[in-house]
């Protein structure tokens, strides 16, 4: 009984296996780049050591590793969530954008007010933004059969675009006293307060596995989430039981895009104090391979996305220190996408493997 | 005659289970010979042996005479031996002809030399009748046809002793007689036949011997001639069984389900209905018989909320049901047991208790505010699994690793749990053993006992015959004709079915 609860409560059927693809896929990443600097002419180990310690050496380091998992957490959340839907979200820059300007917008445009309600009141815009910039794409999905990847690249694009637009020299969100194309500073009762001395840390971060633990609670707790992953592993199935495929198609795309929302937000609430084109590097991007490391599982991207925030920010240490280049952690990262998606023909093999032996019994 | 394949005392341990434990058999040449079980007996795992797809632990095998030891099917057809699978192995956008010489293709400089293979692979399909298009497109060709075109792919490639891996499944009974011609006519031209089977009225028809299996072990080898469907069905099951399901005398009651007039299209915006009507009333069961593809398909989606009408009037008990979603048709009272279960009956992926859960996730005592309590879902589902004896090792278990059987069980569980006005039953028992098909079969009569009202949607006529109060046949979209309980013969039917007659 007792590890019955265990088994369903924290691990789906396949978890196990995606576990060990997970562990590999990063210890392979390092054993390819282990290589990569040794023909290149570095020494491998004091670099990856000076890639650590740049993540936890310091306060500053450790501060600078939270501050980018954030982002990268909530982005994977919604990932995540549409992946257990069946669809394959690679919209949240777009909506990571949106949210952004959303926050950025109510968070100059009202003055010093209460900073519990300011603050709350910029990130629902955040929310409803990236939830809006997820909801179109669901929309023209159930509505008129458009693919979601299509249609959220193209949504993508809009969003740049409009976030350039409006910091622009003419752009109607644009600081008419600064130079730069960014928008005026928000107030101080909009700003997400620090919680540690001397770093950029904010409790966004409590936030953010706060709504991994929902998440988790969502998918595998509640109604609505079951109902979603009906819809992602069978919608046939789902619908002969009653399960309306279009309308958790529209609503998964919703919530998926309001994390999204969510993180744009807390970036601008947290870090960036104003608006800029191009505030988000590539977070929404980098989400996906937090998603997939983290085995689409809520508990399992905070440990990935932390994993990715330890890269991003041990990187610049690193490259401080041995001048290796701090894209080398791009190849890390892409070598951990890449063996995540190999490992899918890897999956299908072994799985076929025991399936014949098994079938021989069955059939 | 002499024995072309002798398997001697062959031992196959999977991890937990023996599925063979010390089989002999021998197949003599020129012969049809039966293999003979349920799901699970172990015959396609001996088959899968004799075609070197698996290795054995224990035993020998000899071909023509010859001891063989297989390491991959590249042996095994060196020596002859052909299968055919029950998932055919063709590319779909490839014409027959590419999909037959794929792998031995002839070249002539830089281009394919299609035609002196096109010569022979005609003169072998019309020496066994097999009547193939070799132009065709493969995704155009019917299954029947496709299986054929597996077969000829064997005779090309020089195989005398054919294995079929449950041929007939797939078919449709005019399919299977075509099929049957053929093999006949391969075993007049000296070929040997191993048939893997567990439906016992095929045995009869076509074998000239049979060999039934059970949990592993070979009970027996037997003539056909001297042997009976009883007697078969006995060995194999390990116990009697009755073949008519004792049909309950219930009065039949109000009128539940009402169909006037509908029409739909198919997937492909074609008429699939035409104006069908029909009526179910409480305690009554009502047969729908027809070959494949006569609307069958879209009458039960139609029925069930999952697909719309153009014209036409449907109600529930009274209630109007026109166009409305699948979850209002289960709140109106109708369970559906699916023609695929594997497709709308099943999410494979998911453990059992919540396959059980489909359909009640917005209903107490499960769903909790926004919450589901899963302990209550848990424990249900295992009181499930005890009532329709659903062999698992446990209500975590996913519903892809079970047996044909025990998922359509599980379908089975869920949709009665429903308590239903009406039951809407799509070929019930497709791909089931004679065990399951009885089980099945006890169920739909306790429905009928209950006083609900049943549409039995079914490609066995025998099925339709047993079962129904009475029987409807659909052709090309539309009821032609209308019989009582025992009013009909399997013939007339059978006439009706191919639109043979009018009303």
């Amino acid at each position: 009984m007792k590890k019955n609860f265990l088994y369903s409560t924290f691990i789906d059927n396949d978890s196990v296996f995606a576990f060990i693809k997970a562990i590999l896929g990063v210890f392979f990443a390092f054993f390819v780049v282990y290589f990569i600097l040794l023909a290149t002419g570095y020494k491998p180990l004091p670099v990856f050591a000076a890639l650590f310690k740049g993540a936890f050496g310091s306060r500053r380091g450790f501060g600078e590793t939270l501050l980018s998992t954030t982002p990268l957490l909530l982005g994977g959340l919604g990932f995540a969530v549409a992946y257990r839907c069946g669809l394959f979200n690679i919209g949240l820059e777009g909506q990571i954008t949106m949210g952004g300007i959303a926050a950025a917008f109510f968070g100059f445009i009202i003055p010093e007010i209460n900073p519990v309600i300011h603050v709350f009141i910029c990130i629902i815009a955040g929310i409803v933004a990236g939830g809006i910039w997820g909801f179109i794409p669901g929309y023209l999905k159930a509505k008129f059969g458009v693919h979601e990847v299509i249609s959220v690249i193209m949504l993508n694009h809009i969003a740049f675009k409009i976030a350039a637009y409006l910091v622009s020299m003419q752009g109607p969100m644009k600081d008419k006293l600064d130079d730069m194309p960014a928008s005026p500073f928000i107030s101080d009762s909009a700003k997400i307060i620090r919680i540690m001395d001397r770093t950029r840390l904010h409790w966004g971060i409590f936030l953010a596995v706060g709504v991994a633990v929902l998440i988790w609670l969502l998918l595998f707790r509640m109604r609505l989430g079951y109902k979603i992953r009906a819809v992602g592993k069978n919608p046939f199935a789902a619908e002969a039981s009653g399960i309306s495929i279009k309308k958790h198609i529209v609503l998964t795309l919703a919530i998926s895009g309001a994390l999204g929302g969510l993180a744009g937000a807390v970036e601008i609430l947290g870090v960036h104090y104003r608006l800029f084109a191009a505030f988000s590097p590539g977070y929404g991007f980098d989400a996906i391979a937090v998603a997939l490391l983290g085995m689409v599982n809520p508990l399992g991207i905070i440990a990935s996305a932390f994993l990715f925030g330890i890269l991003r920010s041990g990187s610049v240490f690193m490259q401080a220190m041995y001048g290796v280049n701090k894209d080398m952690v791009s190849v890390i990262t892409a070598i951990i996408v890449l063996f995540m998606g190999m490992s899918v023909p890897i999956g299908i093999m072994l799985k076929n493997r025991i399936k014949r032996n098994s079938n021989g019994t069955v059939d | 005659m002499a024995a072309i394949v002798k398997m001697q005392n062959i031992v196959k341990r999977f991890p937990g289970v023996l599925a063979n434990d010390d089989i002999s058999i021998e197949v003599e040449e020129g012969e049809i010979l039966c293999l003979l079980g349920e799901n699970g007996a172990g015959k396609s795992t001996l088959m899968n042996i004799l075609y070197g797809l698996y290795h054995y632990d224990k035993g020998e095998i000899f071909i023509k005479g010859e001891k063989t030891t297989f390491s991959g099917p590249g042996d095994a057809i060196d020596k002859g031996i052909g299968m055919v699978h029950q998932h055919f192995m063709l590319v779909p956008v490839f014409t027959v002809l590419e999909n037959l010489i794929l792998g031995s293709e002839k070249v002539k400089g830089l281009s394919l030399d299609l035609n002196s293979s096109k010569k022979e692979l005609e003169a072998i399909s019309d020496k066994y009748g097999l009547e193939i298009q070799l132009d065709a497109q493969v995704s155009d060709i019917s299954v029947g046809m496709q299986q054929r075109v597996e077969i000829l792919k064997l005779l090309y490639r020089g195989a005398d002793i054919m294995i079929f891996d449950e041929p007939t499944a797939i078919l449709t009974p005019q399919e299977i007689e075509e099929l049957y011609k053929v093999m006949q006519s391969l075993r007049l031209l000296g070929k040997t036949i191993i048939f893997i089977t567990h439906k016992l009225k095929e045995v009869k028809e076509i074998s000239d011997r049979v060999i039934v299996l059970r949990d592993g072990k070979l009970i027996e080898t037997i003539d056909t001639e001297s042997t009976s469907i009883r007697e078969l069905a006995r060995m194999m099951v390990g116990r009697e069984v009755l073949f008519r399901t004792e049909k309950p005398e219930v009065e039949t009651g109000r009128e539940i389900l009402n169909v006037k007039n509908i029409s739909a299209l198919n997937k492909r915006g074609l008429p699939a209905l035409k104006g069908l009507s029909l009526n179910v009333h409480e305690g009554e069961i009502v047969g729908i018989a027809g070959v494949d593809g006569n609307g069958q398909t879209e009458l039960v989606e139609v029925l069930t909320g999952l697909r719309k009408i153009s014209s036409g009037i449907i109600t529930i008990d009274g209630k109007d049901m026109v166009n409305k979603s699948s979850g209002q048709f289960l709140d109106a009272g109708t369970a559906h047991i699916p023609e695929d279960r594997l497709l709308r009956g099943l999410i494979l992926d998911f453990p059992i208790y919540e396959n059980l859960l489909l359909g009640f996730e917005d209903k107490a005592p499960f769903a909790k505010g926004l919450f589901l309590d899963f302990n209550k879902v848990r424990s249900w589902a295992e009181e499930l699994v005890k009532n329709f004896n659903i062999k698992t090792p446990g209500v975590n278990v996913n519903a892809g690793t079970m047996s044909g059987g025990n998922q359509q069980k599980a379908v089975l569980a869920r949709e009665f749990q429903r308590n239903p006005k009406v039951l809407i039953a799509s070929q019930p028992t497709r791909g089931l053993d004679v065990g399951a098909i009885e089980f099945v079969h006890e169920r739909i009569m306790d429905a009928k006992k209950e006083h609900k009202a049943i549409l039995l949607v079914s490609l066995e006529l025998s099925e339709i015959m047993n079962l129904s109060d009475r029987i409807l046949v659909i052709y090309e979209g539309e009821i032609v004709a209308e019989f009582n309980y025992g009013e009909v013969t399997e013939t007339e039917i059978g006439l009706m079915m191919a639109g043979g007659e009018d009303k």
